[in-house]
């Protein structure tokens, strides 16, 4: 499937905006990520394995973390990936 | 450096100016010159440059705290890279304003800033009208080395509007 990557993690894609890569699972197209490009697996999830809070998944339209099976929800060639992570700040007033 | 068309700089400046008192927020699509191929380098290199070549607006969907805080839903972000990559642009920064305070970024802007390499926008809006536009570049490697540098701002002006503006200058002169 095909996953794409934000601005500022292509650094470690080799410059590509999207990837192909397979897997059953969001868990899955994960690992097999972080196996094909291992400099991006600290940049997408903390010491813990944990996705970090900043960093957005989206399968097709949807927030992986609204799926009723999150990260295990199953994936196949045509769904799309996209990795986002947040734009927020403001004042400190 | 962070370079823009006068057409897009007057625009996010004006949005500011829309959203009063409230914060305004959106995104540059462009492309970051000489960062194709080695976007490392390019990212940590002074000669770096953000092209911006089409600004989009965004929603704030802070409506708890508009006045002092921004966020751009991530699902409104999806379809804006969605559409940079059918324009064959990136999202090379975001802007949003400071309503009746400097165009500074805040502890909260840099908390928040997790898009390194890209520029931040961040306009100074007094009592309604646009002031101050400034631009820091988030440089780094990651959340641990991550800082923000002031960011040299290039407006790009079309010749005829330069030669009008010199015009009126020499007729004021």
């Amino acid at each position: 499937m095909k996953i794409h990557i934000p601005t500022p993690l292509r650094t470690y894609t080799g410059g590509l905006e999207t990837v192909s890569i397979s897997g059953a699972t969001v868990d899955g197209v994960f690992q097999q990520l972080t196996v094909t490009y291992p400099e991006l697996k600290p940049h997408l999830f903390t010491s813990e394995g944990k996705l970090r809070s900043f960093v957005n998944v989206y399968l097709n339209d949807d927030d992986i973390r609204y799926l009723e099976g999150k990260q295990d929800t199953a994936v196949n060639d045509t769904d799309e990936l996209t990795i986002i992570p947040s734009i927020a700040g403001g004042t400190n007033l | 450096m962070l370079r823009i068309q006068y057409a897009d700089y007057e625009a996010l400046r004006a949005h500011g100016e829309e959203t009063y008192p409230n914060e305004c927020c959106g995104v540059l699509l462009g492309k970051n010159i000489a960062g194709e191929s080695d976007r490392g380098a390019a990212m940590n290199s002074a000669a770096a440059d953000n092209m911006v070549q089409q600004i989009v607006r965004a929603g704030n969907t802070r409506t708890d705290s508009a006045h002092n805080r921004y966020n751009i839903a991530p699902q409104e972000l999806v379809k804006i890279q969605r559409q940079a990559r059918g324009l064959g642009l990136d999202i090379v920064g975001f802007y949003h304003s400071h309503p009746d305070h400097p165009a500074q970024w805040s502890t909260t802007d840099f908390a928040e800033a997790h898009w390194l390499g890209c520029s931040y926008i961040i306009t100074s809006i007094e009592q309604g009208k646009a002031a101050t536009t400034n631009s820091f570049l988030l440089r780094g490697t990651g959340e641990d080395d991550k800082k923000f540098e002031d960011e040299p701002i290039q407006i790009d002006i079309p010749a005829n509007l330069a030669a009008t503006a010199a015009q009126n200058q020499k007729g004021s002169a």
